[in-house]
């Protein structure tokens, strides 16, 4: 049955209809949330399984046959990326029960943030190019409404540059689009991958790579490019931060990926090594700017940042196991940034600042939340047996087996930094005294969490810690779906199959 | 044809450039709009440009005789106009509730957020 392509399109969509007909009743708003993220998490679920058993999934919109019509295709990485999408989703929903403020619940909150999940779900199990950009566009104005939502300060300027920059690439990505109509005749990603090969200028074709690379690589933050992240993302409530961090950023990897395994694969000379020497510039770049920040959520933006660079280093090294490591790391690193972006809404929450320095003494007080910052904290150091440990490894194994020295050395140095910076916020958040303390004074909340809130907020940090704690130990079987994920992205075969049938 | 509309397109991006490099907000909204003008009558040239050959099939045929004008251009503009006219018009909001909040136009005077404080 093909339905369950739909659904992950059509449950945010229902839901955030559902949502804007009750609009006034805050309380169904969220119940209508809650049911909707997780009814898409089990599509999710349901989506993997079946692109698991009965391989990829292909469905024509109104029956009109490809390359004619738009086409839905997932295969196995898009189903993953589906399942991180709800995953995110339900964790942040439920948190933001306990740490959203009505003002934003009852503007719009609940149907902005399911509008937010259509797009990206759209994005990544669209088989049209410019359909992406549709979706892109969905995503964008939902995540435009999000940032801005709510009017403070800080907020409108990080949007005013959020806006701009994402404007600027989706008119990069038009452009792009319509160059390579001009130069390929179809738009369908299947009957393009069928065609790339025979464009008579490769130069051209090098272009619209180097396009495409401009236009994802500002959505993705990779290197020249990020500048707009760390000023944007710290800006919103954490709810809003953590979906951004762990989700948004992903749509443009995950765009990166699909086009530059299907689509851009004639000039790997030029292109990839491209990506990977932007791969290395991102970790370098990102993580010194980590280490000079002294507020928590711009730390945790110039890590994320950092680690986009892994995520590109597979698709540059562009080996099977290379592009194994990258879907793993995605799915590692969607786990541990919403985790950590959300451990940071509670220290707010708790002591109403994200100033490192007057933070501390959070360990002797709130114990539990020191855990759960220590796990994907950890994971993003690369310890093992947690997740980010296995995907550095299997990169790094890629990186040793095609001779790329370089990127290796410069992934394990970016790795130790990492953990550096973790642990200075380990060090000065939670393990030192209070700077209040020294004075005589004990600690005092600035608006004492109640302990049903707590245990709400604790909730979706501590499944989320889990489940890098899971991905870690049982590293093999999540490693055997990514493997066979990238299977699929590298033999572009079977892809064309699903969409075109049986088209010669 | 395409010789003018070359000129026209790399006319309207650099100006839409210029001004989204310039301090006034409202000179980068402006900017933008430019720059979504100019990628949509890029899709239009990429299309071909074909005159008098509407993508009709005329009566009695069961499908077109000459080589006709290419309507997939066409559709994907009006969906990029339609997007971006959405778009702009939130940024336009925007603007304006960035001049009501932060008392300023000048975009060099709006960089708390760029800096570690």
């Amino acid at each position: 049955m093909n339905l369950v392509l739909l659904f992950p399109i059509l449950i945010p969509f229902a839901t955030a209809v559902a949502c804007l007909l009750a609009w006034k009743q805050r309380h169904v708003q969220r119940v209508l949330s809650i049911t909707g993220a997780v009814l898409l998490q089990a599509s999710g679920f349901l989506l993997l399984v079946s692109v698991w058993q009965s391989g990829i999934r292909a469905v024509q919109m109104g029956n009109w046959p490809a390359p004619f019509g738009i086409t839905l295709v997932s295969d196995l990485f898009s189903a993953i990326m589906i399942v991180m999408a709800g995953l995110t989703g339900v964790t942040v929903l439920v948190y933001s029960l306990a740490d959203m403020d009505t003002g934003r619940e009852s503007f719009g909150y609940h149907p902005l943030m399911h509008i937010l999940l259509m797009g990206v779900c759209g994005a990544f199990i669209t088989g049209d190019v410019f359909n992406l950009y549709v979706w892109f566009e969905v995503m964008l104005i939902a995540s435009f409404v999000l940032l801005g939502l709510g009017g403070e300060k800080a907020q409108l300027e990080g949007t005013v540059k959020y806006v701009t920059l994402n404007l600027m690439s989706s008119a990069l990505f038009l452009a792009a689009v319509g160059i390579m109509y001009g130069a390929v005749g179809t738009l369908n990603m299947a009957d393009l991958a069928r065609h790339m090969g025979t464009v008579k200028q490769p130069g051209l074709v090098t272009t619209l790579a180097t396009l495409f690379l401009l236009a994802f690589g500002i959505k993705a933050a990779i290197f020249p490019l990020f500048f707009w992240l760390p000023a944007s993302y710290p800006t919103p409530p954490a709810p809003i931060a953590a979906i951004f961090a762990g989700l948004l950023t992903k749509v443009g990897i995950y765009a990166l990926i699909r086009v530059f395994t299907l689509l851009f694969v004639q000039d790997l000379e030029y292109t990839h090594a491209l990506l990977l020497v932007l791969a290395g510039l991102t970790m370098i770049s990102g993580i010194l700017g980590a280490l000079v920040q002294n507020e928590l959520r711009r730390i945790l933006s110039f890590v994320l940042v950092s680690h986009i660079g892994f995520m590109i280093m597979g698709l540059g090294i562009f080996t099977h196991l290379a592009i194994t490591a990258s879907v793993f790391y995605i799915v590692h690193d969607v786990i541990v940034k919403t985790g950590l972006f959300l451990v940071g809404g509670v220290v707010r929450a708790e002591r109403g600042t994200y100033e490192m320095s007057s933070l501390g003494g959070l360990y002797s007080s709130n114990p539990w939340l020191s855990a759960l910052f220590l796990l994907p904290a950890l994971s993003v150091g690369g310890i093992p047996p947690l997740s980010g440990f296995w995907g550095k490894l299997v990169l790094v194994k890629a990186g040793m087996e095609t001779g790329q020295y370089l990127i290796v050395a410069t992934a394990l140095i970016v790795a130790l930094l990492s953990l550096l910076v973790m642990m200075k916020m380990w060090a000065d958040a939670f393990w030192r005294d209070s700077p209040g303390s020294a004075a005589g004074g004990s600690v005092v909340s600035a608006n004492p969490v109640s302990f049903e809130s707590r245990l709400v907020l604790f909730c979706p940090i501590g499944v989320l810690g889990l489940l890098t704690l899971a991905a870690g130990i049982f590293a093999e079987p999540v490693l055997t779906v990514c493997s066979r994920a990238a299977d699929q992205l590298l033999n572009t075969e079977e892809y064309i199959r699903a969409v075109l049938g049986g088209i010669p | 044809m395409e010789v003018v509309m070359s000129f026209v397109i790399g006319g309207l991006y650099a100006s839409g450039l210029y001004l989204m490099m310039r301090r006034n907000i409202l000179k980068l909204v402006l900017g933008i709009a430019l720059l979504s003008h100019a990628a949509n009558l890029l899709i239009f040239t990429m299309g071909r440009l074909t005159r008098g050959h509407p993508p009709l099939i005329p009566p009695g045929e069961v499908r077109v005789l000459e080589s006709i004008a290419d309507p997939l251009p066409e559709a994907l503009i009006l969906t990029a106009i339609v997007i971006g006219f959405g778009v702009q018009a939130f940024a336009i909001v925007l603007i304006r509730r960035c001049f009501e909040t932060l008392g300023t136009d000048d975009l060099d005077e709006m960089r708390s957020t760029d800096r570690a404080p």
